[in-house]
């Protein structure tokens, strides 16, 4: 902001680095925001699984093995109840970013949440059955 | 403080929204599948010989790389904003977002390095 060279500093009220710690609110805003250190660990999971499938079987047997340990378990445990959380509030928040209108008629908050959870199930039976009979 | 998205850079917003939901979409269920179910022997996971045809095939690899690379920016954006309000470090603006907007996209380039092999 060259234009206030001198404009003396903004008052900003310096917050502990916890301050969300306070509330519960709070405490649910910064776990919905680190969800998102899930989903890059499964993207990166993935770039993993296509770099084993690619070296062969022995590779992906041995990614899948590692895989089982119960440390990498735990993980995974962790981030789908991660995971689990930001595709609800996800979903829970889709009508606020998504009004769609049908000339006068705006679509119902409850029909676009619920639009999303449908193709979630449909989704994700799609990739169970695909997997389970693969 | 409920709400999380202010940054007035429609770009980065527009990449946190596409991934934020195709990864909602996606992610749980396959999550489930390779990191919980199979290793603890609920189900039997698919042979090596289908894994491969399936995840090798052109569509399913640019389902993929989307899916990998949008995760990414998803996380990228989030992560820059818990950063900025979480740990209260605003005056590493800058820093901050090329960080995590840099991590984002040599993780994009290296998923398409490895999905498409030369």
């Amino acid at each position: 902001m060259s234009y206030t060279l001198h404009h003396p500093k903004w008052h900003r009220d310096s917050k502990p680095i916890f301050w969300w710690i306070l509330r519960w609110a709070y405490i649910r805003f910064i776990f919905r925001e680190l969800t998102s250190v899930a989903i890059a660990y499964f993207a990166v999971l993935l770039v993993l699984i296509y770099r084993a499938v690619q070296s062969g079987p022995e590779a992906y047997a041995a990614l899948m093995g590692s895989l089982a340990h119960p440390v990498m378990i735990t993980i995974s445990l962790f981030a789908l109840g991660a995971v689990l959380y930001h595709s609800i509030t996800w979903f829970n928040l889709s009508p606020k970013a998504m009004v769609v209108r049908l000339g006068r008629f705006r679509v119902p908050d409850l029909m676009i949440a619920g639009g999303n959870y449908a193709a979630w199930f449909v989704i994700s039976g799609i990739i169970a059955w695909a997997y389970v009979t693969g | 403080m409920s709400t999380s998205i202010k940054s007035n850079d429609p770009f980065w917003w527009t990449l946190f929204g596409a991934g934020g939901a195709l990864s909602a979409m996606l992610v749980p269920m396959l999550l489930f599948l390779t990191g919980v179910a199979t290793p603890l022997g609920w189900v039997e996971g698919p042979s090596f010989d289908s894994v491969a045809t399936v995840l090798l095939h052109p569509i399913t690899r640019l389902v993929a790389f989307a899916l990998i690379s949008l995760s990414l920016f998803h996380w990228a954006h989030r992560f820059r904003f818990t950063l900025y309000d979480g740990l209260q470090l605003k005056h590493l603006y800058q820093l901050i977002a090329v960080i995590c907007y840099g991590s984002a996209i040599f993780g994009s380039l290296i998923a398409a390095y490895v999905l498409w092999p030369m």
